[in-house]
C-alpha cells in the first residue's frame, strides 16, 4: 500500500516535472509579453501592458518578413507538393535496383546540411546568371526567388517521403482496374490515385508550409539582403531583444491552439459519424451544429478577436508613471546615500581620497550607477509620457535599413 | 455483341522465365472458357495478355478478327474481374459500378441509372449508396461483376473471383456467374486453379502446366479422355499405375503391371511400343469390388480404411503395394456390409481406363 501511494506520488511528480518541463516556457514568455518592463521578464512585475504587441506590429522589418516568408511558403507549398508527388510516383514504378539508387539521390537534400545548400544554391545560382549573361536585377540575384529554389530542394524530399509511406498502402491493382474499365491514365490518376493521396497531400503540404517557416540557416544565406519571418527575428534578437517577440510567441500560441482545437473537432465529428452514426451529441441537429468544426472555430476566433479588443483599449500609461516615479525616486535616494558617502569618505580622508576617488575607485559610483537601474530610467526621463519600449527597440534601426533593403528588389 | 479471341502462337517470356510457352487456341464469341492450372503456370500471365497489361513475347493476340498488338488496356473490348476484385474503396457501390461509364463522359443522371439497373440484375438493389467495405464478400463479388458489364465489353475476362469466398457462397457463385454468362451472352474467358469450378461452369476447359497448355477440350473429354499424365492427375481424382506395354490393339494397349496384365485405352490415339514404360489411369468411381475370382481386367487388393461420405463412400486399398482409391455411391447395396480388411477382388472398365506414355507432355496438345 505504501508503496503504491509512494509510486502514484511518484508518478504524479514525474508527470508534473514533465509538464513543466513542456510548458514551462512557454508559460514564462506569454507572462513576460504582458510585462511593461523592457527586457522580457516577470520578476520583478512592473505594469500590466498589451502595448508590446502594438510594438510587434509597428516593426517594420518583421512585418516584411513575415509576408516574404508567407509568400515564400505558400510558393514551397505549390512547387513541392507537385515534385514530392512526381518523385515518389516514380519511385514506386521502378525496379528495385534502380529504386534503391534513385532513392538514395532523391533523399540527399535531407542529410546535407541547410547551411551548405544555402550556400550552394547562391554559388550555382550566380553561374547561372554569370552563364546567361543576367544582370543583378534578374531573377538569379533576387532573395525571393532564389529562397524559393533553396527551399523546395530539400522540401520537396520531406513531402516524398510523406507520399512514398502513404503509396505503399495504394494498390497498384486499382489502377489496373480504372484503366481495364475504359480510362485513360489520366483519368485514373485523377480518380482513383489523386482521391487515395488525399490526405498525404494535405499532411504534406502543412509539413512542407512549417518547413519553409521556420527554415533559417538554409534561408540566411538565400534571402541576400532582404529578410524573412526568421531571419528577421534572428537579426533582431541578436542586437537586443524586448518582450514584442513574447507578444508574437503568444500570438503563433494561440494560433496553434485555435487550429489544433479546430482538428480535433473535425476529428472526433467524422470518427463518431463513421462509426455509430449520429448519436450523443451529433443526435440533435442543434448540439450537432454547436460542434461543427467550423462553429468551433468561428467562436474560438471571436473570442481571440475581443480579447485583442479588449487589450488594445488598456491603458498602462499610469500605472507606467508610477513605476517611473517610483524608479526616479530610488535613483534620486541613491544618489543622495552616494553623495553622503562621498562626503563621509572626504572627512575621513581628506589628504588621499580625495585625488583617487574619481580616477582609481569606480566602486562607490559603480554600486550606484549599475547598468540596470540606470539605464531604463535614464533613456526615458526625457520623454515621460512615450511608452519606454519605443525607445528601447530596435525599430528605429529596422526601420532605416527596411527601406534600403527593399529598394534593389522592386 | 461477342468476339471470339485467338492466341495465335502466343509466347511471354520475364528474363530468361518463360510464363506461357506458345499457347495457341481459338475461344469462340459467346463462349465460357475456362483456364485452369495449379498456382504459377502461367494462366493470370494469360489473362493479363489478352487484356493488355502484359505485351506477348512472341504472337499475336487477335480479339474479333483484330490485332491487339499496340492496343491499351483501356482501348480493348476486355473487362477484367480482379483476384481481389479490386473495387475502388472510396468510392460508393454506385459510383464503382458507374465508373466505365463516367470516364466515357456518361451524364450523371444515366450514370445512376444504369447502375441501378445493373444493381437490380445482380439482386442488389438499393445499395448504391454504400461504401465497398459495408458490403459482404459475396455481395462484392456480384459488384465486381456488375461494374465489369457496366463497361459493356465484348470479352468478360474473370481472375480466380470466387477463391476468397467460403464453399457455400462459391457453389451459389457458380451457377450464378453461369447464369448471368447465359443471361447476357458474352464470352467469359475464366481462370481457376479449382477443377471442380472449371468443370462445372465451362463450355471448354484448358487445362495449363508450367506455362504450357497441356490439353483444350469441353469438360467431359478433359475428364475421361485426358491426353497427358498431368491433366489425368490433376483434373479430378485418379489411380495410377505403372507397367510395360505388352501389345496394342486398334486404341486397346495392353499392360504388363505388378497387378497382372491389364488393358486400357490409349489417351491421345497415341501409338504404344512394346516394352515402352506407361501409366494406366483408373478413376477411382471406374473400380468396383466383385464377388468373382480375379480374371481379366481384375486383380486382388486389401481394404486399409473405409471412408463415409454420406453420399459417396472411399475405400483405400493397397495391391501389391500401390495404393488405390475406389469410390461407390451409397446405394442400395452399400448399406450391408462395407468390406472388412482382406483380399477383395477389383475390377474395372477397360473402356474407362486410359493409357499413357511416362513422361508425355504437352506433345499431343491440340
Amino acid at each position: 500500500m505504501n508503496r503504491a501511494i509512494g509510486g502514484g506520488l511518484f508518478s504524479l511528480g514525474y508527470a508534473l516535472l514533465f509538464f513543466l518541463f513542456l510548458f514551462g516556457p512557454l508559460i514564462i514568455m506569454v507572462i513576460t509579453a504582458f510585462n511593461s518592463s523592457a527586457f522580457p521578464r516577470i520578476v520583478p512585475w512592473e505594469c500590466f501592458t498589451t502595448d508590446w504587441f502594438g510594438v510587434l506590429f509597428a516593426n517594420q522589418r518583421l512585418m516584411t518578413g513575415l509576408w516574404a516568408s508567407l509568400w515564400i511558403g505558400f510558393a514551397v507549398v505549390a512547387l513541392s507538393v507537385p515534385l514530392g508527388l512526381a518523385g515518389a510516383l516514380a519511385l514506386s514504378d521502378l525496379g528495385p535496383k534502380a529504386r534503391a539508387a534513385l532513392y538514395g539521390t532523391l533523399i540527399t537534400p535531407i542529410l546535407i546540411p541547410g547551411v551548405v545548400i544555402g550556400i550552394s544554391t547562391i554559388v550555382f545560382w550566380g553561374a547561372v546568371a554569370r552563364g546567361v549573361g543576367a544582370g543583378y536585377d534578374s531573377p538569379f540575384f533576387n532573395g525571393i526567388f532564389l529562397t524559393l529554389l533553396g527551399q523546395v530542394s530539400f522540401i520537396a524530399s520531406y513531402t516524398m517521403l510523406i507520399f512514398i509511406s502513404r503509396l505503399q498502402r495504394f494498390d497498384p491493382l486499382l489502377t489496373e482496374a480504372a484503366l481495364d474499365l475504359g480510362a485513360t491514365p489520366g483519368q485514373a490518376f485523377r480518380r482513383i490515385l489523386l482521391p487515395f493521396m488525399k490526405p498525404a497531400i494535405g499532411s504534406a503540404a502543412f509539413i512542407a508550409f512549417l518547413a519553409s517557416f521556420e527554415n533559417y540557416n538554409t534561408t540566411v544565406f538565400t534571402i541576400l539582403s532582404g529578410n524573412t519571418f526568421t531571419t528577421a527575428l534572428a537579426s533582431k534578437v541578436r542586437l537586443g531583444t524586448d518582450p514584442s517577440l513574447s507578444a508574437l510567441a503568444v500570438i503563433i500560441i494561440a494560433l496553434t491552439l485555435i487550429g489544433a482545437m479546430v482538428r480535433e473537432a473535425h476529428a472526433r465529428r467524422g470518427e463518431r459519424l463513421r462509426r455509430s452514426g449520429p448519436s450523443g451529441l451529433y443526435a440533435s441537429p442543434l448540439t450537432r451544429t454547436l460542434v461543427h468544426p467550423a462553429t468551433i472555430f468561428v467562436a474560438l476566433a471571436g473570442f481571440a478577436a475581443f480579447l485583442a479588443w479588449q487589450g488594445s483599449r488598456h491603458d498602462a500609461s499610469v500605472c507606467r508613471a508610477n513605476i517611473l516615479r517610483e524608479k526616479q525616486e530610488m535613483q534620486e535616494r541613491l544618489l543622495r546615500e552616494q553623495q553622503e558617502r562621498m562626503h563621509r569618505l572626504q572627512q575621513q580622508a581628506p589628504a588621499a581620497a580625495a585625488p583617487q576617488a574619481p580616477g582609481n575607485n569606480p566602486s562607490p559610483f559603480g554600486g550606484a550607477f549599475n547598468p540596470n537601474t540606470l539605464a531604463p530610467p535614464a533613456s526615458t526621463i526625457p520623454a515621460p509620457a512615450a511608452p519606454p519600449p519605443a525607445s528601447a527597440n530596435p525599430s528605429p534601426f529596422g526601420g532605416a535599413f527596411a527601406p534600403g533593403s527593399l529598394a534593389p528588389k522592386q | 455483341m461477342t468476339k471470339d479471341v485467338v492466341l495465335d502462337h502466343v509466347s511471354i517470356r520475364f528474363g530468361s522465365y518463360t510464363a506461357v510457352d506458345n499457347a495457341h487456341l481459338s475461344i469462340q464469341g459467346g463462349e465460357f472458357f475456362s483456364f485452369l492450372g495449379p498456382s504459377g503456370c502461367g494462366k493470370t500471365t494469360l489473362l493479363r495478355c489478352i487484356s493488355g497489361f502484359v505485351q506477348p513475347t512472341e504472337g499475336r493476340v487477335l480479339i474479333g478478327g483484330q490485332d491487339m498488338k499496340n492496343v491499351g488496356p483501356n482501348k480493348r473490348p476486355t473487362a477484367l474481374i480482379f483476384q481481389n476484385l479490386a473495387l475502388f474503396p472510396l468510392l460508393s457501390v454506385a459510383e464503382n459500378i458507374a465508373f466505365p461509364l463516367e470516364v466515357r463522359g456518361v451524364g450523371r443522371k444515366d450514370r445512376r441509372k444504369r447502375a441501378d439497373e445493373l444493381l437490380e440484375m445482380i439482386a442488389l438493389p438499393g445499395t448504391g449508396d454504400k461504401k465497398v467495405h459495408e458490403l459482404s464478400g459475396g455481395q462484392r463479388q456480384r459488384v465486381a461483376i456488375a461494374r465489369a458489364l457496366a463497361a459493356d465489353p465484348d470479352i468478360l475476362l474473370l481472375d480466380e473471383p470466387l477463391s476468397a469466398l467460403d464453399l457455400k457462397l462459391r457453389q451459389h457463385m457458380r451457377t450464378e456467374l453461369r447464369a448471368i454468362q447465359q443471361r447476357v451472352g458474352l464470352t467469359f474467358i475464366y481462370i481457376t486453379h479449382d477443377q471442380g469450378e472449371a468443370l462445372t461452369m465451362s463450355d471448354r476447359v484448358a487445362v495449363m502446366n508450367a506455362g504450357v497448355i497441356e490439353q483444350v477440350g469441353d469438360p467431359k473429354t478433359i475428364y475421361n479422355r485426358p491426353r497427358t499424365p498431368f491433366v489425368a492427375s490433376f483434373v479430378g481424382e485418379t489411380n495410377s499405375i505403372p507397367g510395360q506395354v505388352v501389345a496394342q490393339f486398334g486404341t486397346t494397349v495392353t499392360l504388363q503391371t505388378p497387378l497382372g496384365t491389364l488393358s486400357g485405352q490409349s489417351g491421345g490415339g497415341r501409338d504404344h511400343r512394346p516394352g515402352a514404360a506407361c501409366l494406366l489411369f483408373i478413376r477411382p468411381e471406374q473400380l468396383f469390388t466383385s464377388g468373382s475370382a480375379p480374371g481379366a481386367n481384375s486383380f486382388l487388393a486389401d481394404c486399409e480404411a473405409e471412408e463415409f461420405e454420406g453420399s459417396v463412400q472411399t475405400l483405400h486399398l493397397k495391391a501389391a503395394g500401390l495404393p488405390l482409391r475406389l469410390c461407390r455411391m451409397n446405394a442400395g447395396g452399400l448399406t450391408a456390409a462395407a468390406p472388412g480388411p482382406g483380399a477383395l477382388t477389383i475390377g474395372y472398365d477397360p473402356q474407362a481406363a486410359i493409357v499413357l506414355p511416362q513422361g508425355a507432355d504437352a506433345d499431343a496438345a491440340a
